[in-house]
Formats: structure tokens, sequence, C-alpha cells
């Protein structure tokens, strides 16, 4: 038999190429306290020490020690390190991928300051490269690579949606319009599951009167290249953005409130090409805070429904978009609750970090959703907004299979739908 | 023979009363941690104590512990005590001189032998017997021939204790210290740099009271004069605790009498009587003066540090240490980095571009 | 022990030679630590910051040692046994006035001690809050899992000092000469450990803080 093309031995490399100073630094300071467990949901909700984050970067830690540490080193030459093998990745796979959803929680919550989930996320270049990805997120990147879109969504999808939000609203949603200021990227769930939010676009937009397109080459704004953790697949797909963005000469690219794909396009993205990218990445929400901010965004009515926020890791925690939501809701609600735990410190949906791809996880997942349905029932509200598609359908699934009939909604959507020209409500 | 009249009747002859005699008792008694019901005992006993002869050899010594004994001011039982042994042989202070003196000694050795005292003031030099002799003889054949007819031997001063000041590095006589060389008698050391002179007595006292030698230490010392420390039972004890140091010999601390540790006071790891008994008939000690304890009855305490550097600072060239270890450390660590620079680049020069095609999709049917 | 005639010997040499030796592998252990954390580098980062580096990276610093109130609640014995511990350490250690003495001699610093009764509460305290940890981390499921044989080599360095150093102001071993140099002994064995194990994390915290805190101050988190 000939060796497969991902082995072990690239594995190991992957995680040698992996390793830098802040890397170094934390592994040098765990002092095995166990507190990341306790920001964990996976070990929150299942009680196995297995799912500790610290535990999860054992294969990473172990090669930082014999290749990076002199005392490491000699040991390896002794024998007495403990090798990463091939059964060791294997075993470690279910702990990187259907136990960790990369929400970063570890990371605010260890005493030492280290970026736990970051590490994850390093581990995951590993198992790609020793071919130890789940299917579900493999099937993802490779639709995503070959057809342009994880779900599979192909550019008629979405002209056909296209088609039907025109029909029924009367809105233009431009198409490769060159020179237009803002590029606008969406994720496939918002095209297949939640199209209002396309709709969404199209008024705010319209009210404020700024020049926008969707880019029929690069259209899909999830990256499942950063999911499953490989940065060769997640470089192609950034890729892809970026030459859309250049070729229709926009000064902004706006992310959808999806949360994973504002990481891969805000802040990966040009680490993954290696080089600033020459127009400017937005999200949404900051969007919509700067308009209404400036006066450009003109809502009238509140709902006066008792309504909470899911923060969504990627975009609050490990974004920065902490206080824009919270404005943004406060303008359009008289009764916001925050749950408890709410803001950078939230708990994920469990759903995020491609486990809502992968499913292998599904049984963990609804288990690690006890942790939001417990905050949910401290606060017993009437609905729930996030300004994540990914949370949004892992909410909707996880209340469903919990029988809790509260309506999950996107911000943005509800923004636009007190959105006012005139005085008149488009 | 003058030692054929017991210790009283020596006394009585100095003039001193049954009074003071009894009063001494007391003194003695307390002195060696006895109850009171063993006064009269200890009187008994040293009534009837035959004077004992006595051979004092001073080897690399600078008399300054015979000094400390005889140069008490005005006459005290203790001098009455050393004056009432029968000091047959000490070549400082007999008149005989030469041929004469040796032979006091081999002629002590001789009528005495198994019952006299040895006392010793002073190292003995092993590099080069040279170093030292005494008639032409060697301190080393001297201590030998000596030692072997002896009860006892009481090694009087810190030299002949733990080797002192001879003894301290680099050593240059091979200075070696009485318990050292003597195996087969017991030894009694009176360490002290001088010895506190009632110590001496009143180990000899015990001598002719119980006929034997006192309980010791692991360092051969005599617990009841050695056993407690000098920070136990210093006065300025309660200033350590409440955290008053003195931190200059003329500071306002050092006016109120706080605690010498920070000038390097010693107390706390020497063991000697100095806080209790005190000096020159009770008059003052080291620290009631003003100076930190130097550790004097302690084996090597000249190579223990400066005397006036705190007890807990490291008494190495530890500057010199951290220097040479932050240049060692800066080039090992450099060597160190860039080999994991090396690692980590050819890692990176190694990887090859994962693309989707590449997984095995069929792997988790194996 | 052969190589000493008597207790005073050995204090010398733990005073001495042995503290210079321990000293030694302690400075250039953690000379190398350190150089190999920083020599590897950190890739440019290409993303447009929304803030800065170097006021977060350092606030992260001293606000990672708050806890969140939820870990709080959920850990309270690991996080207030952990304060505990660690504050009557560095009382211990930063104001028992031979300490102060060491510490001036060699970095010519130097500020007021605590009285000595004080202290001595302190190193009960931080003796008895060692003790929790370790029957903790023998029960508690994540810490029995994640222990290993260092977690209890470097509880046991780190107790003996503590220990001997109760005993050796308290006088507890005769003569005094060996239970000072015992416990001058146990830092050294500290000491010589402290660059091989996670008793790093004393210095690399601050690293590890400063480069977390400066990645979420470059994202605009606050930290």
């Amino acid at each position: 038999m000939s060796t497969p093309v991902l082995n072990i031995t690239k594995g190991i490399n992957a995680l040698k190429e992996q390793i830098d100073a802040p890397t170094a630094a934390f592994f040098s300071s765990c002092v095995h306290c166990g507190l990341c467990a306790e920001a964990c949901l996976f070990y929150t909700e299942t009680n196995e020490p297995k799912y500790t984050p610290i535990n999860k970067v054992e294969p990473l830690r172990r090669v930082w020690e014999s290749e990076y540490t002199l005392l490491g080193k000699v040991k390896k030459i002794l024998g007495l390190s403990k090798p990463v093998t091939d059964e060791l990745l294997a075993e470690w796979e279910p702990l990187i991928y259907d136990g960790c959803t990369l929400c970063g929680r570890c990371s605010m919550v260890c005493p030492v300051g280290n970026d736990i989930s970051g590490m994850i996320r390093k581990v995951r270049e590993g198992m790609v490269a020793s071919d130890h990805a789940p299917e579900g997120l493999i099937g993802a990147s490779t639709r995503a690579v070959k057809i342009g879109s994880p779900m599979g969504i192909r550019l008629k999808a979405l002209q056909a949606q296209i088609k039907h939000i025109e029909k029924d609203t009367g809105l233009t949603i431009p198409i490769d319009v060159e020179g237009a200021d803002y590029m606008a990227l969406l994720s496939s769930m918002e095209i297949i599951n939640f199209p209002e939010y396309i709709e969404s676009l199209a008024k705010i937009f319209k009210q404020a009167n700024l020049s926008w397109t969707l880019s029929s080459e690069a259209f899909e704004a999830t990256n499942s290249g950063i999911q499953i953790g490989s940065s060769d697949i997640a470089r192609e797909l950034i890729q892809r953005v970026v030459d859309g963005a250049e070729k229709l000469k926009v000064k902004y690219v706006i992310s959808p409130e999806c949360g994973h794909a504002f990481t891969a396009i805000r802040w990966d993205g040009p680490n993954l090409i290696g080089k600033t990218y020459p127009f400017k990445v937005v999200h949404i929400l900051e969007l919509l805070d700067e308009l209404q901010q400036s006066g450009r965004l003109k809502t009238s009515g509140v709902e006066d429904k008792k309504l909470t926020f899911h923060d969504p890791c990627q975009i609050v925690r490990k974004g920065g978009v902490e206080a824009q939501p919270r404005r943004l809701l406060n303008q359009v609600a008289t009764d916001f609750v925050e749950m408890s735990d709410a803001g950078k410190m939230n708990w994920c949906c469990g759903g995020g970090g491609g486990v809502s791809a992968n499913e292998r996880a599904d049984e963990i997942r609804l288990k690690a959703f006890n942790r939001k349905k417990s905050q949910l029932e401290e606060v017993d509200v009437e609905v729930l907004v996030t300004a994540c598609a990914n949370c949004r359908l892992i909410l909707e699934e996880g209340l469903e299979e919990n029988n809790m009939d509260i309506p999950v909604v996107g911000l943005s959507e509800l923004i636009s739908e007190h959105l006012v020209e005139d005085g008149e409500k488009i | 023979m003058m030692n054929k009249k017991t210790l009283f009747e020596s006394l009585q002859q100095q003039g001193v009363t049954r009074r003071g005699f009894m009063k001494y008792c007391t003194a003695l008694t307390s002195l060696m941690a006895l109850p009171p019901s063993m006064i009269p005992i200890v009187a008994n006993a040293l009534e009837s104590a035959k004077r004992p002869s006595v051979i004092w050899l001073s080897f690399q010594e600078c008399t300054g512990c015979a000094e400390s004994l005889l140069r008490s001011h005005s006459p005290t039982v203790e001098g009455l005590i050393f004056d009432h042994i029968s000091l047959d042989y000490q070549h400082t202070l007999q008149a005989a001189a030469g041929d004469a003196a040796e032979h006091a000694r081999e002629q002590a050795m001789k009528e005495h032998y198994g019952k006299y005292l040895v006392v010793v003031d002073g190292s003995i030099p092993l590099a080069d017997p040279g170093y030292s002799t005494i008639a032409g003889i060697s301190n080393l054949d001297m201590l030998n021939e000596t030692v072997a007819g002896a009860a006892a031997v009481i090694a009087v001063g810190t030299c002949s204790a733990y080797g002192g000041l001879p003894m301290a590095d680099p050593n240059p006589t091979g200075a070696v210290s009485v318990s050292s060389l003597v195996k087969d008698k017991p030894v009694i050391n009176v360490p002290g740099c001088p010895p506190i002179p009632t110590v001496i007595t009143g180990v000899l006292a015990h001598y002719l009271t119980f006929g034997s030698i006192p309980e010791l230490d692991d360092l051969g010392r005599p617990k009841v004069f050695y056993g407690q420390s000098i920070h136990d039972r210093c006065y300025r004890r309660p200033f350590y605790d409440k955290g008053l140091f003195a931190e200059t010999f003329d500071d306002e601390g050092a006016k109120k009498g706080w605690c010498l540790y920070r000038l390097g006071c010693k107390g706390p790891m020497t063991y000697n009587a100095c806080a209790t008994l005190k000096w020159n008939q009770q008059t003052s000690w080291p620290v009631e003066s003003g100076h930190g304890c130097l550790g004097c009855s302690e084996p090597n305490f000249w190579d223990a540090g400066s005397f006036y550097k705190a007890l807990s600072i490291p008494d190495g060239d530890y500057a010199k240490a951290a220097g040479y270890a932050v240049a060692t450390g800066v080039a090992l660590g450099a060597a160190a980095g860039f080999a994991n620079q090396k690692t980590k680049s050819s890692a990176v020069s190694q990887h090859t571009k994962v693309t989707v095609d590449d997984f095995d999709m069929n792997k988790d049917k194996k | 022990m052969e190589m000493f005639s008597n207790a005073n010997d050995f204090l010398i040499w733990v005073r001495g030679d042995a503290f210079n030796i321990a000293l030694f592998i302690l400075i250039i252990g953690i000379f190398i630590r350190v150089m190999e954390i920083f020599l590897l580098g950190r890739k440019k980062d290409f993303s447009e910051p929304r803030g800065t580096e170097w006021g977060p990276g350092l606030k992260n610093i001293v606000s990672r040692s708050v806890v969140d109130s939820g870990t709080f609640k959920r850990a309270p014995f690991i996080v207030i046994v952990g304060y505990i511990w660690h504050i009557c350490f560095f009382i211990v250690l930063l104001f028992f006035v031979p300490h102060i003495e060491l510490i001036n001699a060699m970095l010519g610093l130097q500020w007021p001690g605590l009285p000595s009764q004080l202290v001595d509460a302190a190193t009960v305290i931080a003796i008895v809050s060692l003790i929790a940890m370790l029957w903790h981390r023998l029960t508690h499921p994540v810490l029995k899992f994640l222990s290993t044989y260092e977690d209890y080599l470097v509880w046991f360095v780190t107790f003996l000092p503590l220990l001997t150093g109760y005993i050796a102001f308290h006088r507890m071993i005769d003569p005094y000469p060996l239970a000072l140099g015992l416990h001058i002994f146990s830092v050294e064995l500290l000491m010589v450990v402290f660059p091989f194990t996670k008793l790093m994390h004393a210095i690399t915290l601050f690293i590890a803080r400063w480069y977390t805190g400066a990645m979420m101050g470059r994202k605009g988190i606050e930290s």
C-alpha cells in the first residue's frame, strides 16, 4: 500500500510550523489549575475531564516540548518524551473537532493568560495534515473549494433567491457593479435558510443611500478552511473574495452576520494571503451602528417584547463587536435584557468552529446546548436575537429539541424591519 | 604532694568562707542545670574532691583562652578553683623552662597515669610538624604522648575544639582540632574565642564533682553551657520578633537597643552562654555592648561569611556566579533559540500544500 | 551527610557553593527558557488593527489576576485558595526581614519588614493552602486527570521551603545551623527545578498575558 498523501509525518510537521512565541509562552505558563475546564461548555455540560481545553492541545504541547525546549530535546534523546502518534491524533480528533467550537471562552478565563482556543485552532492544522479531520468538515471544505459554497450552493441558487426578493419587495439587489463602495458577502445559510438577510441588506443600503453590490464570483463569506483548520484551503477561499473585491474595485467588504466568516475575512484573511487588503472589512453590525450613529439610519417603532441577545463568539469575544449590537438593539427594543455572562464572556451556542457541519458531533452539541438553555431560562424572554446565521440555526434546533418556543431573529433583520424612509416604513 | 588536700581545705586556706563556698556551689548547681536538691551533693562532692593533676598543652593558639581565665579582675571562686587544681605543666605560666619543664610533664604523666586531665588550647598542624613545636617535639607527637595516659581531654577554645582561626580557609598549616585526632579518650569541647571563664571552670568543677564528663551535644560541647542559642536568650530578642532592627551601628535603632540581625549578628546560629553568664564579672557581653555575635563558639565561624552580613545572605561570590550565569545563559539561550528557528524554518520548507483532494474519504471505513 | 563534618559546614556550603550553583542554574535556565520563547517570534499581522497592542497587553498582565464572576462561582475553591496561597507566599517571601536582607544584598532593594509573628501566621496559612491545593488536585476529577508527575514534584519543592522555613523559625530542629541549612537548601532545590518546570509561570505568565492581551487589543476586545 502506498503512503497516503496526508500522514502523521505531515501532521507533526504542520504542528511544528504552528508553534510561535505566544504558543511557547502559553505552554511554559500552564500550571494545570483546571480553570479552563470551567470555561468550556463541553466540560460543564458533560463533566468529562477530557474536554478540559488545555488537554485538547496535548499533541501541540508534546511537539513544543520535544522540539522547542532544551529539556524536551534531552528527554527525546533519552527516549523519555511522549511521542505524537497517529493513534494519539485519532484519539484527540473528537476533542478537537466535536468538543470544541473555538469559542475562545477558555482564553478569557485562563489565569496565566493562555490563548488556548488559538492553540486548538493550531492543532487542527496538524489534524488536517495527518488526515484526522471529520468527514462532515471534509465534505464542506470540498464543496466550498469545488462548488464555491460549503452547502453546495451555486450562483444560480443565489440568483433565484435574488429574483424572488426583488419580485416580492421591489428592491434592487445589484450584482457585479464595478466601482460600488460596498461589496456584501453572504453565508450559504443566509442564502438558503435566512434570505431575509439579503432583503435587509437591500433595505439598509437603500435607506443609507450607499452604493453596494454582490459579486457573482465571490458571494460566499464562509470559510470551511478556517473551520477544518487548514490554512491552505482557507487561503484559496479567501483569495476568491480578495480577487472578487479587487475586480469590482470596492472600498469596503461587508462581512455578513455569520461569525466565523467574519474571523476569516476580517482577521485571518490578510495573514493567509500575506498582505494587507486594498479594501476595508466591516461587519454588518459595525456598519449598521456607524450609520445609526451618523444619523443615516432612521428607525421607527419599537419591539416591546422581552428579548435578549445571544453574542456570537466570533463577532463579540473574538471579533470585538460588543457594544454595537447593544446600541442597535436599544434603538428598536424597549425590553432588552442581558443573559448572565453576556458580552465577551457569553456561552457559545455549541455549534461554532465547524461543529455544526460535523454530524458526528450532533449528540454532544445538543448536550452542550443545555448551557444556553439554562441561560435562557434565567431571563425568560419572548424573543432571542443574535447576529450569526450559524448560531441562529443551532439555537433554533436546540430550542426545538428542548420544546422551548422562542423565535430566533437576526439583528440586521430586526433593524431593517424598523427602517423608515421619509417617515414611511420600507 | 599538695594534691592530697581536698578542694574545700584548699579554698579555706585561701580565705574562702563556708558561706562563700556554699554560694558558689549553689551557682554551680544552677549553672549545670541541676535541681536545687543537688546543692548539698555538689557541696559534699567538692568538699571531698582531691586536687586533680592537669597538664595544659598550648599548640597553635594565641593565649587568649588562658588569658580569659587568668585575667579575671578580682579573685573569684572560679579563679580559686583554677588555683586548686594541680597545674603540673603550662608552658606559658610555669617557671621552669626547657628540659625541666618537659620533665615536669613527663613526671606528672607517670605519677597520675590514667587519672590526669589534659587541657588543650590551640589547634594541631598536620601539614608540616615544623609549624609548631615545643622543645623540639611536634604538637601531634606531644598530644598523642600526653593523651595516652589521660582520663579525659578538655579542648579549651575554638582552635582546639574545632580548628579555629588556624584552620580557617585556606588552612596553611593543615590545622585540625583535638577531637579529630583523639578518638579513644573522652574529649570535652569548650569552644569560644575565647570561652567564658565560668564555663571553663564549670566544666572542671563538674569533673571534680561527679568524676565524670558532663552530657555533650553533637559538637562535643557540654549541654549545660551550650544548650541554648544566643538568639533564644538574647535580651534584644523582642525587637527581632517585632521587626525592629538597627541598620547601622549609630542609627536610632542602634541607640534604642534594637536587634542587630541586619548588622550581621550570628546569635541565631550560635550556641553559647554569653547572654546569660555575660563577661567580666557579668558586666556585659558583645550584643549588650552593641555589636552582633560573631558565632565564635561554632565550628568554622571564621569561614561562615562576613561578621557584618546578615545570616540569611549567601556568603559566596554570588555576583560573579550571577554574572557568569547571565553570559552563559544568553549564549545558550541564543543557541537554543536559533536551533528552534532552524527547526521551524525546516518545518515550513517541508510543508506540502493541503488540497481537498488529499483527504482519504474511505479512512473511516478502514 | 558524609561530606559535612557538622551542621555548620553544611550551612556554610548551602550559603556558599550550593547557593552559587543553584543561582547559576536558575539564571541560565531562565535565560534559555525566555530566549527560546522570544526567538520563536510571531508572524507579522497583516490584518487592519482596530486597537493597539502594547497598552492592552500591559493591561491584561494586571487584569488577568481578577477572575470573572461566572468562573468564580463555578470554581470558588481553586480561586480563593489560589489567591490566599499566592498572597501569603509573597508576604513570607518579601516581608520577612532575613529575606529582605537577602534581596537587599543581591539587588540593592530594601523595604520595611513585617513583625515575625505576622510572617509566621502567613507561613502557616500558606502551608495549609498548599496542602488544601494538593488535596484538591488529588480529588477533583479535572485536576486528577490533568496532573502529571511534574505537578507533584513542583508541589513538593514549593512546599519544602515553607516547611523548613517554619521549622527553622521555630527552631524545631537542633542545631539551628542544620535547620537554617535545610531551609536554604530546599530553596536552592526550588531554584534548580524552577526553570525546567511549570514554576516558570512566575515569569512567563507576564509574556503569555501580554501576548493574549495584545492580540485582544488589536481586535478591540477589552481585556
